[in-house]
């Protein structure tokens, strides 16, 4: 009781950061924030941390079973430490995925801009290239790509950046034109206003939170993508590392070495969950009168 | 005196897709309507729903095209829509909304919106902005602490303001009312009718007010066109209208208003819809809900006839001067 009434006057005073933010914040988007900045870090802070080189062999030492001194998360069939190059493909794959999202909002979202802005044959075209985008599976798309010009880090982020597009440009176009029925728009446009302002300073705030639910929903495929190319080996190429990559390898050791595969598995599954809530949180926070 | 705006014989025609195969209607929502307004002056615009006076807004002020006759501003013919001649002429005449809250970008604070026009226009300098937008606030009784909030944040008669304070931000010279009180409640209405009031009276602008509420009308405007099916069968001062309506629908129109202390007994009661303006119907367009409808209506077009001293109307049967007066 004197408890209570003492620390009650401290409380209802100032709360402090800790406790607004926790207050403010859901408990899992906290959780996918601390996992997403872990995962930035990681891949900013690679060279630095990781215990070994990736390319490092210690033969010896194969195979060796997570909880190993030394090798935390275990060794792969070549004794290669699993824990760092696990931090060289979050460092890739994060670098291909934020990329290729960006790209493919960008591209998407300026092509769904200029059909609403244009209309008539513009948007004639713009639809029919994302028809087409949109029919075309887009694994035969990277595969032949990747056969003809050989993978490189750049050309899987801009083909990745071609993932995704038609989806942006159809939600772009679609809401871009309604706004401009809608009251805001026209107004703003009997204001005087050109048509860039029009569109970058009144329908994209407007219209982003859709962009960004449809970017959260991206990211994960285009990681999902990237795993399955390199899967395929078409992605990205040993000696080189990336989450698919080392799933993919770590498939024949499934039975006897199941960390090999299983580490890079988690990662994706997590990374992936925490953009989607993240995102979701996101989206709410922009909007001024969800608020 | 020459007038700031003057619109000759404007045409405005949609066309109506009927089904898939059908051949699509034409509906001329605004038919050869002339008229003029002087710096400093309010004309007012009354017609039922539908008879094509919001419409006639946007024509005069270039937002709409129109299909036929033209606009003078100052003198001169407006340009072509979305033309940087017609974007730097919005500094000069600004339109009102009806529904503030769809006006406004309901992710911007209303401070940022009411000097967005400064800034397109490159009136102000970027520092000034601020003070500027203070000033308009004051101008519309807002509250200087209200400046962040978002539209969604403030009541009805507040976003109208807002919307108000924005098109005079660049101080214009024509200011184009559509339905601006229509969706506030009455004590409202008054505030914001008296706001546009004081406001003209200090700027010295000139208004087109259009509405349906021939109350608020009486009050505001200098002179008054009434408009049905597209065309103007009636134009006269504020006072002459209300006092001594000449043509039946504005007769109609007029008895309908309710005086204080008095009981609507006169009151002309009008049978039936308006038509749909995509059939005319022949002659003079309100002969079937006339209540005074003579064969020749039904025939021959009445022509928009000068009368009296500056004022005017279309009806037949005021050519034969049988003039119908209620009393």
């Amino acid at each position: 009781m004197t408890d209570f009434i003492a620390t009650a006057p401290m409380n209802t005073a100032r709360p402090g950061l800790l406790k607004r933010i926790r207050t403010k914040v859901p408990f899992l988007v906290i959780l996918s924030l601390l996992w997403l900045s872990l995962m930035i870090l990681v891949a900013l802070l690679t060279d630095w941390v990781r215990p070994y080189p990736v390319t490092k062999m210690d033969l010896s030492a194969r195979l060796a079973v997570p909880g190993t001194p030394g090798h935390w998360l275990g060794t792969d069939e070549l004794g290669r430490d699993v824990l760092s190059r696990l931090m060289q493909s979050i460092r890739v794959s994060l670098v291909i995925a934020f990329g290729a999202t960006a790209l493919s909002a960008v591209f998407g979202t300026t092509l769904g801009f200029l059909a609403a802005r244009f209309r008539g044959i513009v948007e004639h075209l713009v639809l029919t290239l994302a028809d087409f985008q949109a029919a075309l599976p887009f694994m035969i798309l990277a595969l032949s790509v990747l056969a003809f010009f050989g993978s490189s880090l750049t050309l899987l982020v801009f083909l990745m950046g071609f993932y995704g597009w038609e989806r942006y440009a159809r939600i772009a176009r679609g809401l871009a034109i309604s706004a401009g029925a809608q009251g805001y728009a026209a107004a703003v446009v009997q204001l005087g206003a050109t048509p860039a302002r029009i569109y970058l300073k009144h329908i994209l705030p407007n219209v982003a939170s859709t962009l960004i639910v449809s970017m959260t929903l991206t990211f994960p495929e285009i990681i999902l993508m990237e795993s399955g190319l390199s899967f395929l080996g078409l992605g990205v190429q040993p000696p080189e590392t990336s989450l698919g990559n080392m799933v993919g390898f770590g498939r024949e050791y499934l039975t006897r070495a199941p960390w090999i595969m299983l580490a890079p598995a988690l990662v994706v599954m997590l990374t992936t969950l925490s953009i989607s809530l993240a995102g979701d949180w996101l989206r709410d926070r922009l909007d001024p009168t969800v608020r | 005196m020459t007038a700031l705006l003057e619109a000759a014989d404007l045409v405005r025609v949609y066309e109506v897709q009927r089904g898939l195969l059908a051949k699509p209607a034409f509906v001329r929502a605004v038919d050869g309507v002339s008229l003029a307004v002087s710096a400093g002056e309010t004309l007012g615009i009354v017609g039922e729903s539908g008879s094509g006076k919001s419409t006639l807004g946007r024509v005069l002020l270039g937002i709409d095209p129109a299909a036929g006759g033209q606009v003078l501003f100052s003198g001169k013919p407006m340009p072509a829509r979305g033309t940087p001649e017609w974007r730097k002429l919005r500094a000069q005449m600004q339109l009102v909304f009806q529904d503030p809250l769809a006006a406004l970008d309901r992710r911007l604070p209303i401070a940022e919106q009411i000097g967005e026009p400064l800034i397109i226009h490159g009136l102000v300098a970027k520092a000034d902005v601020k003070d500027r937008v203070s000033e308009l606030m004051a101008a519309v009784g807002l509250r200087r602490d209200q400046a962040e909030r978002y539209p969604h944040e403030l009541s009805g008669g507040q976003r109208q303001r807002v919307v108000i304070a924005r098109a005079l931000a660049t101080e214009p010279k024509l200011l184009v009312c559509d339905e601006p009180v229509s969706a506030l409640d009455v004590s409202i209405q008054a505030q914001v009718v008296n706001l546009l009031r004081d406001l003209q009276d200090r700027h010295g602008l000139a208004m087109v007010f259009i509405s349906h509420d021939l109350k608020v009308v009486r009050n505001i405007a200098d002179r008054v066109a009434v408009m049905y099916l597209g065309r103007i069968v009636e134009e006269a001062s504020s006072e002459d209208i209300f006092v001594k309506p000449l043509h039946p629908y504005t007769q109609a129109l007029v008895s309908s208003v309710p005086v204080p202390g008095r009981r609507l007994k006169s009151r002309i009661i009008l049978q039936g819809e308006p038509p749909n303006p995509a059939k005319r119907p022949s002659g003079c367009a309100f002969h079937p809900r006339c209540p005074m409808a003579q064969p020749p209506c039904r025939t021959s077009i009445p022509a928009l006839r000068t009368l009296e001293s500056k004022r005017a109307a279309a009806c037949l049967l005021l050519d034969r001067s049988e003039v119908p007066l209620v009393t």
